[in-house]
């Protein structure tokens, strides 16, 4: 054999080698981390193999019984509370709307200063860190808090919302400016345009479409986080559902979970729709 | 109706929206100045924070809280293997199965995770099992969407040419295939690791485990300065999450 091709040879088996302890250590290292979480979280074989039958029980028991010769009576008997429910989904909605709307509102003023290609260093920091926080924290958490400073009900729940939508959105928002072109910037300062000016006429028309279309996301998973903001208080039907679950009705439980299905898919379908069509309206737009 | 002048009516009607919710919620001028008073407070007493010399028993419950994170992602991940060749429309040709199992799908998604804890709770009692479970529900519905999307996006070719170089099939598998899957399943499953342990950080507030039962606690017992401390407890962790998380994603996509 030649001296190259041994010298090709060696290094094969050299990086084989590295190859395979890199995988061995990788495993070692998952393995490890699934033992310990096993410890920590209290996982037992024995109460999983117990629990798994109850959960079946259980979600069996919500299934309700809807015999074909009598299908509209025991439909009706199923969904007993449908206008009261859909009451609820309808504020529920609301809730994520207006929250959407406000926590985005607020998005759109920080984001300008939280671009690091408009705003200087200071202001990007400080406006960034802001962002953060909100962003961090959970919905629930904001909406246990203030479920205790404005009281029981779903203006609790709209405040956690919008606060919440307010970090997540001004993030991308302000990542949406930073891709924004910087000629016309210039141009509106060129003309005697102040910073605001500049912002407004040079900068919101070419991200409208991206923060309109993140906004609409925001939205759909807004009324999934509705839906649940009921059960600390904060309104909605989370509070219908709350109680189906502590009261044991479980034909109860089912319907209100496929109602809300409904709502949450009939809602992701209709932003799709617009969303497409703002982003069709930006492909349309002279470049 | 040109566009142009369509687009300040859609707005017009956006604000409407609006008004009627704000209007629905009751968020009177009055109710909102005094909430804001009460919030002040609230925050006043909020500083300093403190552990309430529960610092142990605190660290104990956020080290069940990312436990129940991994721990339900991996069961997720495990369910949602098998369950994702069923969903690519490679694999499975039949158009109405292939729509069922994908609307299947979106269903358990559908549902926050929030409320599978409630049920999960309700059908094997309290803590971290039925969190485990709440968090896995949902996330094999998303990983076995993204999953087969993966698996429909592989190019055939690379399976085809380890065939026609006198491979097997599972040789096919192995060197064709899951070299262009992996690093997808891979990353997802860790985005949605990190989305989890956000998420357990408040399952706890219906009895699923984690720290949400003492930051419900707190908050229901006036004691804000420890409630605040949980808060920043939760906020260092899920950073930390975040960067660990984010290194190993980018060591996977570079090897």
């Amino acid at each position: 054999m030649s001296a190259t091709a041994q010298a090709v040879e060696a290094r094969w088996r050299r990086e084989r080698s590295a190859g395979r302890r890199r995988t061995l250590a990788w495993s070692l290292a998952f393995a490890a981390a699934v033992s310990v979480a096993a410890v920590v979280g209290q996982v037992d074989i024995a109460r999983l193999l117990a629990g798994l039958p109850r959960a079946a029980d259980y979600i069996t028991r919500t299934i309700p019984t809807l015999r074909w010769d009598h299908l509209a009576q025991d439909l009706a008997e199923w969904m007993w509370g449908f206008d009261l429910w859909l009451e609820l989904l309808l504020d529920t909605v609301l809730i994520a709307y207006a929250g959407t709307v406000l926590g985005g509102g607020a998005a759109l003023l920080m984001s300008f200063a939280a671009s690091a290609t408009l705003a200087p260093s200071w202001a990007v920091a400080v406006s960034r860190r802001l962002l953060e926080f909100a962003r961090t924290v959970p919905t629930l958490v904001f909406a246990l808090i203030f479920v205790y400073a404005f009281g029981l009900g779903p203006l609790a729940g709209l405040l956690a919302i919008a606060l919440h939508s307010f970090g997540a959105l001004g993030k991308l928002f302000a990542e949406v400016h930073e891709n924004a072109d910087l000629h016309s910037v210039e141009a509106v300062r060129a003309a005697g345009g102040s910073w605001a000016e500049a912002m407004r006429f040079g900068v919101l028309p070419q991200s409208l479409p991206g923060l309109l279309s993140f906004g609409l996301l925001r939205f759909e998973i807004n009324v999934r986080e509705a839906s649940v903001l009921g059960i600390v208080g904060a309104g909605g039907i989370g509070e219908e559902l709350y109680l189906s679950v502590r009261q044991f009705e479980y034909p109860d439980i089912s319907a209100i979970i496929l109602l809300i299905l409904l709502t949450v898919t009939l809602i992701d379908a209709l932003t799709t729709r617009l969303r497409h069509r703002i982003l069709g309206a930006e492909s349309l737009r002279p470049a | 109706m040109s566009s142009l002048a369509r687009t300040p009516v859609m707005f017009g009607l956006g604000f409407l929206l609006l008004l009627l919710g704000l209007w629905r919620v009751d968020a009177s001028p009055l109710r909102l100045i005094e909430g804001a008073q009460k919030l002040g407070w609230l925050v006043v007493l909020m500083w300093p924070p403190s552990a309430g010399g529960a610092l142990t028993e605190l660290l104990a419950a956020l080290a069940e809280t990312v436990a129940m994170a991994f721990l339900g992602t991996l069961l997720a991940v495990v369910v949602a293997l098998p369950l994702c060749f069923l969903g690519a429309g490679n694999i499975v040709t039949n158009t109405l199965t292939r729509f069922t199992v994908r609307r299947t799908y979106d269903g358990l998604r559908g549902i926050d995770s929030l409320v599978w804890a409630l049920i999960f709770v309700s059908a094997v009692g309290m803590g971290p099992f039925a969190g485990i479970l709440a968090l896995a529900v949902p996330d094999i519905g998303l990983l076995a969407k993204v999953f087969s999307e993966a698996l429909e996006s592989a190019d055939r070719r690379q399976v085809e040419g380890v065939r026609a170089g006198g491979g097997s099939r599972l040789h096919a598998i192995r060197f064709g295939l899951i070299p262009q899957v992996a690093p997808v399943m891979l990353s997802q499953t860790l985005y949605t690791f990190e989305s989890n342990t956000r998420s357990a950080t408040i399952l706890g507030v219906v009895g699923a485990g984690g720290i949400g039962l003492a930051l419900g606690d707190r908050i229901r017992l006036n004691n804000w300065d420890e409630a605040a401390f949980i808060v920043l407890l939760i906020l260092v962790t899920v950073a930390v999450i975040d960067s660990l998380s984010r290194r190993i994603r980018l060591r996977l996509i570079r090897a």
